[in-house]
């Protein structure tokens, strides 16, 4: 074997090495840019107060806290609210003891479950329907009004990395199938007026 | 167990300050307009960037070229007058409309549902309320193939249309319009309508224009690759009656941009836009989509809904229930209508009480 032929097996393998290198990091890459963007969405979630709302409250040893195992479900389908109370001005807005439902000027409105749950959560949304909510303080960019409280005006100022990251995380939290109620309008109003 | 909340009075944790500024903006107002108010201060920050190589929107509507220069009723050659079968309901508004494609352009039909327009087309819009021209909306496909939405509101004395703010105006005082109040829609609202639909230019389609406007524009060779099938129907839409024809129709038409399988469209399983590639499959897809079908729409507030159709009863179905509402939270279309559509209504309801009384259902998933 001379050394020309020597150098083009000797090339054909480095190539061969490279290419097997690359093939098989790219899954890796991926997946470690992946654990990247959903761990910068937790912290996102975690910080921006997310769980405050989407998460019900229970009474715990310590006082109300998180109930984690409804994490970012929205209000519990099972909790019928009661009307709520009418309040004298300034007063405008009441919340359940699970932080879930809120009553005021704009009617009753409940957290969202925001867990993947296919029929009952954000499971068929896709990323374009997360921002264009955030963004446009509509349903999916389209549809009804986000209510209050929810801090729409705060939230638009994310970045699309941030809710790029938001949306990765919320769709690695457990699916939780939670049914939660259309919101109610203002008591003087009825729901087909 | 509920308890009351003074805003002023929680601690700066969680998210109380946050809440404030919603709630004081709608504790001001009636709800409707206290949620417009909420959607005007949002939408800017969703306006569309302006795309790189691309001119800047022009200031009035007379630089558009929509009409010849110095003129704003005499129309630029090369812009076609068109109107769809079926119209969106626009809260009673008289409405024109026009296309321009660039020259040379041609519209490919070979996928006869998402017609594709080249860049340098542009559509316009007008209303009228009371023979008042108030406003006129126009879209363009720019040269990366993306599209660019604005409307012109027009001057009092109709001299000219002047672009309108990204944001919209949520109640323009014009006495011609219902109510003396005209909402302008942001960009954010035209891109949510018309980019859930297989091709953002609507109601220039197989489906929509008529037969013979389709052979002119083919002849013309405007349209090319159109599917000959779609020439030789006698009815675009596949229907059993005359009412189901238009009920169809006007929900294709005011529903369908957002309902629809094209994968833009919200991710539910109702489909409310027929197929010009094969009405009588999207026909039986929108009757299986709703006929006995529970909806996912469901408020204690309205014990009366339940399917999304319920044969031979409109009062006891989703879709006539949510047409006829005019709240926020409920209302369908959410977007572009104040005032319910009697007659649409009145049409849907027949359908659903006359026709649909001997439909068979399809199986609840």
């Amino acid at each position: 074997m001379n050394s020309r032929v020597i150098q083009i097996y000797c090339t054909a393998a480095a190539l061969a090495a490279l290419a097997a290198t690359v093939l098989s990091a790219s899954p890796r890459a991926a997946a470690a840019d992946n654990a990247t963007t959903v761990a910068r969405g937790k912290y996102l979630v975690e910080t921006s107060g997310c769980h405050d709302c989407h998460t019900p409250f229970k009474l715990g040893p310590n006082g109300p806290e998180p109930d984690m195992s409804r994490a970012l479900s929205g209000h519990p389908e099972t909790l019928q609210m009661p009307p709520a109370p009418a309040l004298p001005m300034p007063w405008v807005m009441t919340s359940s003891a699970t932080n879930t439902a809120h009553a005021g000027p704009w009617g009753v409105s409940f957290t969202a479950n925001l867990t993947p749950d296919a029929d009952t959560g954000l499971g068929s949304w896709t990323l374009k329907d997360f921002m264009s909510t955030i963004r446009t303080g509509r349903h999916m960019g389209r549809g009804r009004p986000v209510l209050p409280p929810m801090p729409i005006p705060v939230y638009n100022h994310f970045s699309d990395a941030d809710l790029e990251a938001m949306y990765a995380y919320l769709r690695s939290v457990p699916a939780i199938k939670n049914r939660v109620p259309e919101p109610l309008p203002p008591a003087q109003k009825t729901a087909g007026n | 167990m509920c308890r009351a909340v003074a805003l002023d009075t929680l601690p700066a944790t969680m998210d109380a300050a946050r809440f404030a500024f919603n709630v004081r903006v709608v504790a001001r107002a009636l709800p409707r307009a206290a949620i417009s108010a909420l959607l005007s201060v949002i939408s800017p920050l969703h306006s569309q960037a302006q795309v790189e190589g691309s001119a800047p929107l022009p200031e009035r509507l007379s630089d558009t070229g929509l009409y010849v220069t110095g003129s704003t009723t005499r129309l630029r050659p090369g812009v076609l007058t068109f109107a769809p079968h079926y119209a969106l309901w626009s809260d009673g508004a008289d409405k024109q409309r026009w296309i321009a494609l660039p020259p040379g352009g041609v519209i490919d039909a070979s996928q006869p549902d998402a017609w594709q327009f080249p860049p340098g087309t542009k559509a316009w819009k007008e209303f009228r309320h009371a023979g008042r021209r108030i406003e006129t909306r126009t879209l363009e496909r720019l040269r990366d193939g993306t599209w660019r939405y604005a409307t012109y509101l027009w001057r009092d004395d109709g001299s000219d249309a002047v672009l309108a703010p990204a944001r919209g105006v949520a109640a323009w005082p014009v006495a011609q319009a219902p109510g003396g109040r005209y909402a302008v829609p942001s960009r954010s609202d035209c891109t949510g309508c018309h980019e859930s639909a297989a091709t953002p230019l609507l109601g220039f389609s197989a489906l929509q224009l008529p037969l013979n406007a389709l052979n002119d524009l083919v002849e013309r060779g405007l349209v090319r690759d159109l599917p000959p099938a779609t020439l030789q129907r006698p009815a675009q839409f596949a229907a059993r009656s005359a009412t189901e024809r238009a009920a169809l129709g006007y929900l294709h038409a005011n529903c369908g941009h957002c309902h629809n399988r094209s994968g833009a469209g919200v991710p539910l399983r109702l489909t409310l836009a027929q197929s010009a590639a094969d009405p009588e499959a999207s026909r039986a897809a929108t009757l299986a989509s709703m006929l006995g079908v529970a909806g996912r729409f469901r408020t204690p507030a309205w014990p009366e809904a339940g399917h999304l159709i319920e044969p031979g009863q409109p009062s006891h179905s989703t879709l006539a229930l949510r047409m006829r509402s005019r709240d926020a939270r409920v209302q369908m279309p959410p977007l572009g209508t104040d005032i319910a559509d009697d007659e649409g209504l009145r049409l849907v309801e027949r359908w659903i009480r006359q026709d649909l009384s001997v439909e068979p259902r399809s199986p609840t998933p």
